[in-house]
């Protein structure tokens, strides 16, 4: 008996159900894949994960996901400027690539339905245990994506942007891309849109050899839209890979983030900017797994809380037997400013080696009165200087990219997002 | 320019009085000297000028320029032309030092009506004034205060003064921390500012600072009252008796 049947279901639950129903028969895929949808609807069928399933504790996806809305038969989305000048834009409008190709040397690009349809491309296309909601949603009912290929030793001198745009409906998208060795390359991936929306996403990413990724990802969804996503990687020996995350919209938001160190020497940066606003939900929830020796990582946080918004982040490092050497710090620090907000932060270390040197810590506070002081007494007006104290704490962690055009793009959305709600 | 008349003033979270009924008036072009011994409330006084919310003023009047300052906040009365050099200037990182200083100009320049500086124009006065005080302008790239030694905060502190042209120009502390060559390029700086139409208050515990910033008046504060004015001399006097004589003839 599967203690998670619903005796009824809750009108998302009802609403994906029927959706799948009306939608399947446009899906791509061949006969492999549709086995593969029609698992992931069964485990959909169990219903949504609760707070009672330990991984969506502090995100009740049952109570959350209040509606789903129906499929827009058209999409009248279209590309956005991208984040950093010169990049080579892949956009999905609605659901659909559009796109063909980069132009950059070395960087190969095929669609995820023409892979769904060509077979080849039901790796991962599941949930990864039973609650996982994320992997059924987005099993159930991708329809598009990228699938990129970066030659060996290519040094890309323009970013990739994978641009993920919806006016209102569901959308569900994936994009692969693996760095081959000693490759080099930055990629944005931007999620966005208009309206009321449900939308998934996963990419993963391999990381080769030697190869070194800066991965963006630059979640602005309207506070009318619920945001699942999905960054995985693996990393391969002497690999780098820094990971940003800015999250500044969105209603309901999960953003999970599994990384594996397997290759021995590699080094994962997550650097996290959580900007919440509103009544925005938001949980950042990462898996890390140190698997090879030599390993290095590093996990900042910085979170911004105002009006009556709720953040999460649950930090999981793992460290296995073999992953000896293994350096991770963890530090997720919240500035709540409103009352009625929160945050909710669970760091776990779960260590099976035992030369290791591994750190978490956690803190909120609020704005320091002596710097508020010091500002004001230089005749910046106080809600100036609030406004310079929240920024320089979350610029903090924006100026540790080491890349000058990324950091000032990257500014310039906290910018814009304090202008609205600072 | 300051009258301060009869203040009491108390910390606010605990009640604790630390000013208790002090008289002290700095005219326009004069220097006065603060001193005396630690716990005396020097300090106190010089964050109740600026406006620092933690203090409580139960009683008398502050007077600036014959107005109350009492009801504005540190950034009103930052425009209105009163600066405090910190004792412990606050590190803020993330607030890039060149960036600030842009703020807090066109801050002030805005409440005061007049047009913001462009940043060509605000870079060539940074740049002067920052020569005058011997500062490297890479340090003004960094975060405000972070990882400055003692002495480049107290020089970042006198850069902002000459900076924001105050009237009424109080220093904390000014000389603790430094090595003699600060000394002098602080003292110098502070100097340059000297004007018939600028008041300095310099709050000291020792009288080395007054070598090189001479006052004209020498103010001595215990227990939260001024108990002896005088002319420079004081200072000498208290450098040579220490505090213990006045005390007593002030008992």
């Amino acid at each position: 008996m599967n203690v998670h049947a619903q005796t009824t279901r809750t009108p998302a639950e009802a609403a994906l159900i029927d959706s799948f129903a009306g939608r399947v028969s446009e899906l791509p895929g061949d006969a492999a894949v549709t086995v593969r949808r029609d698992e992931a609807l069964e485990l959909l069928k169990n219903g949504l994960p609760s707070r009672r399933v330990e991984a969506w504790h502090y995100t009740d996806l049952r109570r959350l996901l209040s509606s789903v809305p129906a499929f827009k038969p058209v999409s009248e989305a279209e590309p956005v400027a991208p984040l950093i000048e010169r990049s080579a834009v892949l956009a999905v409008l609605g659901g659909a690539a559009v796109d063909r190709n980069t132009g950059i040397d070395g960087v190969t690009v095929s669609t995820v339905a023409d892979r769904l349809i060509e077979g080849g491309m039901t790796d991962g296309l599941a949930a990864a245990e039973p609650h996982d909601a994320v992997g059924a949603i987005n099993a159930a009912f991708v329809s598009d994506g990228y699938v990129i290929d970066i030659a060996e030793g290519a040094n890309l001198d323009r970013a990739i942007e994978l641009q993920n745009l919806h006016t209102g409906g569901q959308a569900h998208s994936r994009f692969s891309v693996k760095a081959a060795a000693g490759a080099k390359a930055t990629i944005v991936e931007r999620q966005a849109g208009d309206g009321e929306a449900l939308v998934s996403s996963i990419s993963d990413l391999d990381v080769a050899d030697d190869a070194e990724v800066l991965w963006i990802v630059l979640q602005e969804q309207p506070d009318t839209a619920s945001y699942l996503g999905r960054f995985s990687a693996r990393l391969g020996k002497n690999a780098k890979l820094t990971l940003f995350v800015m999250n500044s919209g969105g209603k309901l938001v999960r953003q999970e983030v599994r990384v594996e160190a397997a290759g021995e020497g590699s080094e994962f940066r997550l650097r996290g900017v959580n900007l919440l606003a509103g009544e925005a939900h938001c949980d950042v929830t990462m898996v890390l797994d140190h698997i090879a020796p030599d390993t290095y990582s590093t996990e900042t946080l910085r979170n911004v809380v105002t009006g009556r918004a709720n953040g999460v982040f649950q930090g999981q490092i793992r460290v296995a037997r073999d992953a000896q050497k293994t350096d991770a710090k963890m530090a997720c620090n919240t500035l709540l400013l409103s009352d009625d907000g929160g945050f909710s932060a669970k760091p776990e270390l779960e260590i099976f080696a035992d030369d290791v040197a591994c750190g978490h810590g956690a803190t909120v506070t609020e704005i320091d009165g002596n710097h508020l002081f010091y500002l004001m007494a230089r005749g910046i007006d106080e809600k100036t200087a609030r406004g310079l104290l929240v920024k320089a704490f979350v610029a903090e962690v924006i100026e540790e990219l080491d890349d000058e055009a990324v950091v000032e793009a990257l500014e310039g959305k906290l910018d814009a997002w304090f202008v609205e709600h600072g | 320019m300051l009258e301060i008349k009869n203040l009491h003033a108390r910390i606010a979270e605990d009640g604790t009085e630390i000013i208790r009924g002090l008289n002290l008036t700095v005219k326009a072009g004069e220097v006065a000297a603060i001193m005396g011994p630690n716990g005396s409330g020097k300090s106190t006084l010089s964050y109740i000028l600026a406006g620092r919310e933690d203090y409580e003023v139960t009683e008398g009047e502050i007077l600036y320029n014959g107005e109350s300052i009492l009801e504005m906040d540190p950034a009103e009365r930052s425009s209105a032309g009163i600066f405090l050099a910190f004792q412990y200037p606050m590190e803020i990182p993330g607030v890039a030092t060149m960036e600030f200083l842009k703020t807090a100009m066109n801050a002030q320049r805005r409440a005061r009506g007049e047009e913001e500086l462009k940043i060509p124009d605000l870079l060539k006065r940074v740049r002067a004034s920052a020569d005058e005080l011997n500062m490297d302008m890479a340090m003004l790239k960094r975060p405000l205060n972070v990882g400055f030694s003692g002495g480049e905060k107290k020089r970042a502190e006198i850069l902002q003064m000459k900076l924001l042209e105050p009237k009424l120009c109080i220093l904390d502390e000014t000389d603790s921390g430094l090595d003699i060559d600060a000394l002098k390029i602080v003292a110098d700086g502070v100097n340059a500012l000297r004007s018939p139409e600028r008041a300095v208050v310099v709050i000291t515990h020792y009288q080395r600072l007054l070598e090189y910033i001479v006052p004209d008046t020498v103010h001595v504060l215990y227990r939260g009252q001024v108990i002896k004015s005088g002319e420079k001399d004081l200072a000498l006097e208290l450098e040579k008796n220490g505090y213990a004589g006045i005390i007593g003839e002030a008992a």
